[in-house]
C-alpha cells in the first residue's frame, strides 16, 4: 500500500498528488513514469512522472477513466493499493543542445515540468515551453513551468487566456523568426505530438515525442504499448517512451488508444465509485 | 488390493475431469484430481524399482518411489515429507509439469502399458498436505545469517528462495509486477492451475520467512549492484518475458493481441469477471497462432470468455505441436477448431482499424532441417481468408532485457539469455541466474530445476 501525502485540484477535473514512494523518488528521472493500481479490483494506469521530492512522487492526472476518477476520490492519507516505478527510459539530455523547445498540452503539461527542469537546470540551455489549453478555465501549473524556461509562451485554442492559437502555429513562427532549435521535444496528446513533428520536420530539428499508449505491466511484457517507429515495432514501456517524432506512425498510435473508448465510457457511467460493485 | 501386491493394471488410474462443453463456459479447474483410495490403487502400481529410472528424469529430484510408497500404504503426511525434502512447490508441478516426457516417460511401466501417474500422485499428496495443514519444514540453519535477494517471484526464483530459506538463509524476492508467481500468475489460467493453489504454496514459503517485496522492478526501480550491497548473493530468475510477434502486416491493428497480453488481461488482472475494471473486448472468431502450451492456455481461455469460434493456426502437424498431449485433448475436448498445416501471411482489417480477418497460406511437410524438426513450406496459390475478430500471437518469447541491460559485467548472448555455468553461475561476481532467462523460453520444471541448482551452488558459495 501507498500513502497519499498530499492532494491538490489544479482545476476542476485535474488533480495533483504526492505518493509516498521513497523508492521511486530516489532513482526517477525525467521522462520516465509509473504504474498505478487503486485497488485489488482496478487496472493498472500509467502516468507520466510530474516531479520528486525527498519524500513521494508527484503525479498529475485528468479524471478520464475509471481509475482515474476513483484516484481524484481519494485523499492525502489515503492509500493505493500499488505504484511502480521509475519505467521507461529517461529523456536523454542533450547536453550541447543551445536552445531547446518544449512543447506540451493540457495534462501533458506535468509531464513536461521535469524534461524541462532537467534541461534548465544544465545551465547552458535556453529553454522555451509553448504550453497550449482548450481556454483559461484549463490552464494548469503555469508557475510550474515558468520557473524551468526562459520563455513561456501559454495558448489557449479559443483565446480566453494567453494568445489564441494552436502550439503548431506558435512553434512555427518562433522558428521563422530565427529560434535556433537544437531539440523540440514534445508531450500531450497525440494529434498535437504528431503536428508539432510534422511542423518541425522541413526545417529538419530533431524532435522527441513521448508516448502514452495503452499499457499493462510496463516492464515489457505484454506488447500491448507497441508503436510503429520508422517502420519497426517497439514498445513504449521498455525502449520508450520517448521517440523520434518524425519516425512515429502516429495513425496507427491515435487507433490503438481508442480500442476501450466505450468500456471507458461504460465503466464510468457503472463505476464503482457511485455504484458499488458485484451489482 | 492389499498394502504390498502390485497393481497389475496397464493404465493408470483415470482422473475426474469436469465435462468439456459444460467446462468451457466457465474457469474452474478442469482436472479434479484424485481420492485417496484411487491415489492408493495408482500408487500400487508402482514397482518401487531399486535403480528408480524415474528420479533421473525430475529437474527437482524428487524420491518418486520413495514418495508413493508412503501413499501405497496410506501414510500421506510421510509421502509429503518425502516430496517437499526435494520440491517445495508440489502442488503446482503435480498440476504443471510435463511429465510424460519427464519421470513417466523413464518409468519401466512403460515397456507394457501407461506409466505410474507419478504427477497425478505427486498432486494429490500436495492437494491432501494442504487440506490437512502441512506446512514446509526448515532442513538446518547451517546458513542463518547470510541474506540472498532473489529476483522475480516465478518458478525459479520461488524455488531458488525456497531452499534457501530452509537453509536458514534470509531470503528476499523482488517482484515487478503487484502479485506473486510470474507465469503461474500471470500466463497459467485458473481452470489449469488455481490461483489459490499458487497463493498457499506461496503462502508456505511466506510462513518459512520468505520475504516478498512487490512493485519493485529491478533495473529500474533498484540495480543488481546495490541489492548486492545488502546481500551475499544475488538470483536472477526474471523469465523471458517480452513476447515474439509474427513480422507480418496487420499486427498493430486493435484486437492483435500477443499471448502475454491476452493471458495477464484475463488471469493477473481478472478482466473476465465483472467485478474488475480491466477491459477486454469480446470477441466471436478468435484465431491463436502457435502450437504451445501458451497458445492451448490463450484459445481454451478465449472459449471461456466467451467466443463461439476459437481456431488454433498451427504451420505444422500436431505430431511437431510442443504443447502438453493433455493440453491439446483438453482443448479438443472443448470445442477448439485445429487448423493446422496452415500459415499466417497477413492480418487483415477494416477502415477503423479493427481486425477483421486472417489471412493464411496452406503448408506442407517438408525435410528434417538442421533444428532437427521436419520443415514446412508454403503452397503456392493456397492463401486463403479465415473469419477473425480477434488474433492472439503465441508464439513465443524472449528473455526480458531490463535486469541484464542494467548490471555491467553480466554477460548475454546475442539471443539475450543471461550467460550461466553448469551451476548457474553468472559472469558477474555473486550473480547467479536460472529459469528462462538463462535457457530462453521453457518450461515451469526447467524454470524450477535451475533455480534448484543455483540455490545449491549459492549455498556452497556462502559456506566457503
Amino acid at each position: 500500500m501507498y500513502k497519499i501525502l498530499s492532494k491538490k485540484n489544479l482545476r476542476d477535473g485535474t488533480t495533483m498528488m504526492e505518493i509516498d514512494a521513497p523508492h521511486v523518488a530516489k532513482k526517477a528521472q525525467a521522462g520516465q513514469f509509473i504504474i498505478f493500481r487503486v485497488d485489488k479490483f482496478g487496472e493498472r494506469v500509467p502516468l507520466t512522472i510530474a516531479g520528486v521530492s525527498d519524500a513521494g512522487v508527484r503525479i498529475v492526472f485528468d479524471s478520464a477513466g475509471a481509475s482515474t476518477a476513483m484516484l481524484a476520490n481519494l485523499d492525502a492519507g489515503d492509500f493505493i493499493q500499488d505504484f511502480v516505478g521509475p519505467l521507461g527510459k529517461a529523456t536523454h539530455l542533450n547536453k550541447d543542445a543551445k536552445r531547446i523547445c518544449v512543447v506540451c498540452g493540457g495534462v501533458g503539461s506535468a509531464a513536461a515540468l521535469p524534461i524541462a527542469k532537467a534541461y534548465f537546470e544544465l545551465g547552458g540551455v535556453h529553454v522555451d515551453i509553448i504550453a497550449s489549453f482548450k481556454g483559461a478555465e484549463f490552464v494548469i501549473l503555469e508557475e510550474d513551468m515558468r520557473a524551468v524556461s526562459h520563455e513561456l509562451y501559454m495558448m489557449t485554442d479559443d483565446g480566453s487566456y494567453g494568445e489564441q492559437g494552436f502550439v503548431t502555429g506558435k512553434l512555427a513562427e518562433l522558428i521563422e523568426s530565427g529560434a535556433a532549435y537544437d531539440e523540440v521535444i514534445t508531450i500531450g496528446a497525440p494529434i498535437m505530438m504528431k503536428f508539432v513533428a510534422q511542423t518541425t520536420k522541413p526545417y529538419g530539428i530533431k524532435t522527441v515525442a513521448s508516448m502514452n499508449p495503452i499499457m499493462i505491466d510496463g516492464t515489457g511484457m505484454c506488447g500491448c504499448c507497441r508503436v510503429s517507429v520508422g517502420g519497426k515495432m517497439l514498445f513504449a514501456c521498455v525502449e520508450g517512451p520517448e521517440f523520434d517524432a518524425h519516425e512515429i506512425d502516429f495513425d496507427s498510435l491515435m487507433k490503438r488508444n481508442t480500442y476501450y473508448m466505450s468500456e471507458e465510457q461504460k465503466s464510468r457511467e457503472s463505476c464503482r465509485l457511485i455504484w458499488g460493485w458485484g451489482q | 488390493m492389499s498394502g504390498s501386491g502390485v497393481n497389475k493394471s496397464p493404465k493408470k488410474v483415470d482422473m475426474p475431469v469436469l465435462d468439456g462443453k459444460k467446462r468451457a463456459t466457465n474457469f474452474r479447474e478442469v482436472s479434479l484430481g484424485y481420492t485417496a483410495e484411487m491415489a492408493m490403487v495408482e500408487a500400487a502400481r508402482c514397482l518401487n524399482c531399486v535403480h528408480k529410472p524415474c528420479v533421473a528424469g525430475c529437474p527437482v529430484n524428487v524420491q518418486i518411489p520413495e514418495f508413493i510408497m508412503k501413499v501405497k500404504e496410506g501414510d500421506f503426511a510421510e509421502a509429503y515429507e518425502i516430496v517437499t525434502a526435494t520440491n517445495s512447490l508440489p502442488a503446482m508441478c503435480g498440476r504443471v509439469c510435463p511429465q510424460e516426457n519427464q519421470c513417466e516417460a523413464l518409468c519401466v511401466r512403460c515397456r507394457n502399458g501407461e506409466s505410474v501417474g507419478i504427477g497425478r500422485l505427486e498432486r494429490f499428496v500436495a492437494d491432501w498436505a494442504m487440506e490437512n495443514l502441512c506446512r514446509l519444514e526448515y532442513l538446518s540453519d547451517s546458513l542463518a545469517g547470510k541474506k540472498v535477494a532473489v529476483v522475480g517471484a516465478g518458478p525459479a526464483g520461488l524455488t531458488c528462495a525456497a531452499d534457501l530459506t530452509r537453509l536458514g538463509v534470509k531470503v528476499t524476492i523482488f517482484e515487478a509486477l503487484h502479485d506473486v508467481g510470474g507465469v503461474l500468475q500471470y500466463g497459467i489460467p485458473e481452470f489449469r492451475l488455481p490461483k489459490a493453489v499458487v497463493a498457499h504454496e506461496i503462502d508456505n514459503l511466506r510462513r518459512l520467512g520468505v520475504k516478498i517485496r512487490l512493485n519493485v522492478v529491478v533495473g529500474r526501480s533498484i540495480s543488481v549492484d546495490e541489492l548486492l550491497e545488502g546481500h551475499d548473493a544475488v538470483f536472477l530468475g526474471t523469465g523471458a518475458g517480452l513476447p515474439s510477434f509474427m513480422g507480418i502486416e496487420g499486427e498493430n491493428l486493435l484486437g492483435v493481441y500477443s499471448a502475454n497480453e491476452w493471458l495477464t488481461r484475463i488471469n493477473l488482472l481478472n478482466a473476465y469477471d465483472k467485478n474488475y475494471d480491466t477491459p477486454l473486448k469480446g470477441a466471436k472468431h478468435v484465431a491463436v497462432i502457435g502450437g504451445g502450451n501458451v497458445a492451448m492456455d490463450a484459445a481454451r481461455c478465449a472459449k471461456r470468455v466467451g467466443a463461439e469460434n476459437v481456431t488454433i493456426v498451427y504451420r505444422r502437424t500436431e505430431n511437431e505441436m510442443p504443447a502438453r498431449l493433455e493440453e491439446i485433448h483438453h482443448a479438443k475436448e472443448e470445442g477448439i477448431i485445429f487448423k493446422l498445416l496452415t500459415n499466417p501471411v497477413r492480418i487483415l482489417g477494416d477502415e477503423s482499424g479493427l481486425v477483421n480477418g486472417l489471412e493464411c497460406v496452406e503448408m506442407e511437410m517438408g525435410e528434417v532441417d538442421a533444428s532437427g524438426r521436419r520443415g514446412a513450406a508454403p503452397k503456392s496459390g493456397s492463401n486463403f481468408v479465415m473469419e477473425a475478430d480477434a488474433v492472439v500471437v503465441a508464439i513465443g518469447t524472449s528473455p526480458n532485457p531490463l535486469v541484464a541491460s542494467s548490471a555491467a559485467d553480466l554477460e548475454t548472448t546475442r539471443k539475450g539469455t543471461v550467460v550461466a555455468d553448469e551451476n548457474m553461475r553468472t559472469t558477474k561476481a555473486k550473480v547467479f541466474a536460472g529459469g528462462d532467462i538463462v535457457s530462453g523460453a521453457a518450461t515451469v520444471i526447467n524454470a524450477m530445476g535451475q533455480g534448484k541448482v543455483a540455490a545449491a551452488a549459492i549455498a556452497e558459495y556462502l559456506r566457503e
